[in-house]
Formats: structure tokens, C-alpha cells, sequence
């Protein structure tokens, strides 16, 4: 009998298993246990939440590991921490550590401007951002096992959020409705392999599973991403930043499951108290446009 | 003949996908009135603790329970082999107490001790059964009335049956394995339809009064 452990099939496999949920971002243990309780399917474990690290400016780098481990230590659920995109280094280390998810995110800074990191040569498996197919594509093709559209994290805003994933989800569609001749010139323009545009083009759906992340804020954001074909969503500030975290988190957890269900949904969505204050895009200068960074 | 696939969280679509390709209609069951003309029901992997409070949120508890004590098969995988558990060693709250077994939750470790292994599953006939184990749990006791129906190299029980309930601390539905719906299907048709020689007729020795 052969045992093959951290193979292309559990690395995306985990997230299958998460689909469907809420992943939380949390700075503390105690916000760990907070998400839990309240029905959170993984955490990501960092120093600041993206509202935070906007307002902190400077250069933001993987959380400190006493942190992480102690995220670990306290919560039974999956915990994934973030490294500098092309910081392999930094991956290395959340690997030596044991974290269940790499997240090579644009909310740091980034530590190489021409190459992200190759993540086919690690055993952990890595989640990346995107803005579009292409993006989604070159990803995946250098390893990542799931995706998540980026939005703007840090913003409480999901007008970016909703644009990237029609963006992903309308390329999908357009490549199902192509001649096989056409693919070659859309894997072109795409920027992405063929091989995996042509799978794309025939599973009507990307390789691997596809959240939404950046400016999450309600339970009606929730589900306005998954009725638009989101397999499920990353919460960042939108918890930590509302006046009663723990509420906002569970309704942001129901909504996400009936998500089709607008009952349900305004029943959820009652007595939340205030959500994230929010930005509005048009008030970020471009320099402060997290969803440019990766390429 | 419908069964349903629990559908608050997780991969409920694979389970859906494979029972297509075995052609039974799969229904995503999200609140209680999902299990109506239901003839079964798969509980599908994903993050047990989340599963558990939306279970008892939307109030699914007691209808999955009465489904279950009117004899139609349970089929739970992974984190559906957690909520089927009589016991869980670390301590978790118990959710559908149905199967006679103590398991424990991430038992092999973290993500980078996932893995995959072909089994043998005897019932299932010659050809091995693969496992893809994702922070699976295992199960550390199994009581007298449950058939072990899979173990590692080492001996570790990773698939049981109790009457009409089957677990597997592995996922046959992201493997294309479809010998386990199958066997469910088929478990859930004998459910509606108690033919000659089914389980649900009595002994011939506890027929009592009846003319010799």
C-alpha cells in the first residue's frame, strides 16, 4: 500500500472542504476562538487586519510565528497565514511551522517585482489573489490550489470584488462559447497557458476552487458574491472592525450558506450594529491600490 | 428515488457530481423541509464545527435523527464521519450520536500530513479503493454491532457500517470512486422498497403466534 502525503489532490482538496464558508482574519488567539464560535470555516492569522495595515503604512511582512503558533494552539479548524508575494523565504518558514494554508498576498508588501513564488515546491498548499482569468491562470500554473479573487482589502468597500469575479466568471463563460481554434489566440491574450485555458474552456469553471476577499463587510455582501458563483468568502476587516464582531461574523457565516434565500437573509441581517466604516474607492489614490500588486 | 446531500457547508457539489454519474437525483439540503421525499442522505466533508452549529441553527438535527431511525441510510464522509460519531475524543459536542464509534478529529495532524492510500473494502470487491485523506479523522473504537469495512496498513479503521449508517474517513467523491454511492443507492431503494429476503422482515424465529 503506498502513502503519498501533500499531493495535488489534498492540497486542493482542503479547499473543497472549505467551500461554501467564511474565512476570518484574525490578530488575536481570542479572536480565533470568536471566529470559530461563530461558525468560521478557517482563519487567516495576522499581526493587522488590512484596514490597519492601510492606516499603519510602511512596509507590512509575514506575521511573527509566536503568533501564528499561538492561532494554531488555540482554534481545531484550518489556520492560514500570509506571505510577501515572491517571498519564498517567508513561505518557507510558515511551511517549517505548519500552517494548514499560504495566502501570497497583496496586503503585504510585496518582496519581488517580477516573480511571484514557485509554489509547485512546496508541500503546504498556497492560495492566491487575482483580478482576472489570466491572473487566476498564471497562479495556478506556478501551483496555487485555490484562488480568491483580491477586491480591495482594507476598504469595507465590495464594489472591486464584485467587478473581478464578473471579470473571472464572464472570461470563463466567453471561453466556453470559442471554437477549439479560437483557444490558442485567448490563452495568448490571456497571458495564461494553454493547456489550462483549454480545460478552463471545457470544465466551464477554473481548476481549482474560487473565493472572493476584499471588502466583504455584510451578510448581504456575502451573499451577493456567492449568488454570482463565488464558492466562498474571506472576511477581513468587515469582522474585526464592526461594533460587535461576533454577531456580524455568525450572520456573515448564515448568510453565506442561504445565500439564495432573501428570508433568511433579512433575518440574519437584523440588529448587526455598525458595519466597517468604509472607503470609497474614488478617496484611495492609486498608489494605494492593494489589487495592482502581482501581476 | 432522491437522496439528499447536507448542503450548509462543504463539498456538497462533489457528492451531487457523483451521484449524477451513478444517475440518482441528489437534493441540497439546507433547511429541514429539503428532507422531504428524501431516501437518504450524504453528509459531506468540510469543516465539522462550522457543519455543527448551522445543523443546529436551522433546526436539522431532529429531522435528520428521525430520518435516520426510519431506516434510510447515512452516508457520512470525513467531517460527516465526525457528526455521525457516538464519540469524539477531543472533547467536541456530539451531533448525530448514530454510529457506534469513538473518533478522533485531525488524527494524522495538520494539512501537510494529508495524504493518499489505496484500501481493500472487502465488500466492495477486488479492485482497491483510493483514499484521499484531508485532515481526516479516524476512528479509535468501534462497538461490537459495527462492521469495519476499511483499515490502513496499520490497522487504524478508516470506514464503517452500522446498520444503515456508513462513514469513511476519506473522500470517495473527490477520487471519481463511485462504489460507495452505489452501495448507498442501493441501501436507500431497499429502504423504499422492502423486497423478498430484505433485512426489514422479520426473523423467522421471532415471528411470534404465527400458525406452524
Amino acid at each position: 500500500m503506498t502513502v503519498e502525503t501533500s499531493t495535488w489532490a489534498t492540497k486542493k482538496g482542503l479547499a473543497q472542504m472549505l467551500k461554501g464558508g467564511v474565512i476570518m482574519d484574525v490578530v488575536t488567539a481570542e479572536h480565533a476562538k470568536i471566529a470559530e464560535d461563530a461558525g468560521a470555516v478557517a482563519v487567516m492569522a495576522l499581526e493587522r487586519v488590512p484596514a490597519d495595515i492601510r492606516a499603519a503604512g510602511g512596509v507590512a511582512r509575514m506575521s511573527d510565528p509566536a503568533m501564528i503558533q499561538s492561532i494554531m494552539d488555540a482554534v481545531t479548524i484550518p489556520v492560514m497565514a500570509k506571505a510577501r508575494i515572491g517571498h519564498f523565504v517567508e513561505a518557507q518558514i510558515l511551511e517549517a511551522l505548519g500552517v494548514d494554508y499560504i495566502d501570497e498576498s497583496e496586503v503585504l508588501t510585496p518582496a519581488d517585482e517580477r516573480n511571484h513564488i514557485d509554489k509547485h515546491a512546496f508541500k503546504v498548499p498556497f492560495v492566491c489573489g487575482c483580478r482576472n482569468l489570466g491572473e487566476a491562470l498564471r497562479r495556478v500554473n506556478e501551483g496555487a490550489a485555490m484562488i480568491r479573487t483580491k477586491g480591495e482589502a482594507g476598504t469595507g468597500n465590495v464594489v472591486e470584488a464584485v467587478h473581478q469575479l464578473r471579470d473571472v466568471l464572464g472570461e470563463i463563460r466567453r471561453l466556453g462559447g470559442m471554437r477549439e481554434d479560437e483557444l490558442f489566440v485567448a490563452a495568448k491574450e490571456l497571458g495564461a497557458p494553454y493547456d489550462l485555458v483549454a480545460q478552463v474552456a471545457k470544465e466551464g469553471r477554473l481548476p481549482v476552487v474560487n473565493f472572493v476577499a476584499g471588502g466583504i463587510s455584510t451578510p448581504a455582501d456575502a451573499a451577493l458574491v456567492m449568488q454570482l458563483g463565488a464558492e466562498g468568502v474571506f472576511v477581513g476587516s468587515g469582522i474585526f472592525k464592526s461594533e460587535d464582531p461576533a454577531r456580524m461574523a455568525n450572520a456573515i457565516v448564515q448568510a453565506t450558506t442561504h445565500f439564495d434565500d432573501p428570508k433568511i437573509l433579512a433575518e440574519v441581517s437584523k440588529g448587526l450594529g455598525a458595519p466597517m466604516r468604509g472607503i470609497a474607492l474614488e478617496q484611495l489614490a492609486e498608489s494605494d491600490r492593494l489589487a495592482i500588486r502581482g501581476w | 428515488m432522491r437522496i439528499g446531500v447536507l448542503a450548509v457547508q462543504g463539498a456538497f457539489a462533489e457528492h451531487m457530481t457523483t451521484l449524477a454519474a451513478i444517475g440518482v437525483e441528489g437534493v441540497a439540503v439546507r433547511l429541514p423541509s429539503d428532507l422531504e421525499d428524501v431516501s437518504g442522505l450524504i453528509l459531506p466533508g468540510g469543516e465539522s464545527t462550522a457543519q455543527r452549529r448551522l445543523i443546529e441553527r436551522w433546526g436539522l438535527r431532529e429531522p435528520i435523527l428521525d430520518l435516520a431511525r426510519s431506516g434510510a441510510p447515512l452516508f457520512g464522509t470525513c467531517a460527516g464521519m465526525i457528526l455521525l460519531a457516538h464519540d469524539i475524543l477531543d472533547g467536541d459536542p456530539v451531533t448525530f450520536p448514530l454510529l457506534d464509534i469513538a473518533v478522533r478529529r485531525n488524527a494524522f495532524g495538520r494539512q501537510l500530513d494529508s495524504f493518499e492510500a489505496d484500501l481493500r473494502v472487502l465488500m466492495l470487491g477486488d479492485r482497491p479503493v483510493h483514499g484521499v485523506f484531508i485532515r481526516a479523522p479516524v476512528v479509535e473504537r468501534a462497538g461490537l454491532g459495527v462492521d469495519v469495512l476499511a483499515r490502513l496498513e496499520d490497522g487504524r479503521i478508516v470506514a464503517v457500517r452500522e446498520r444503515n449508517i456508513v462513514a469513511t474517513a476519506f473522500h470517495p467523491e473527490l477520487a471519481g470512486e463511485t462504489r460507495f454511492h452505489r452501495l448507498v443507492a442501493t441501501m436507500a431503494a431497499e429502504h423504499d422498497d422492502p423486497g423478498e429476503g430484505s433485512g426489514r422482515r422479520h426473523h423467522p424465529t421471532r415471528r411470534m403466534g404465527q400458525a406452524r
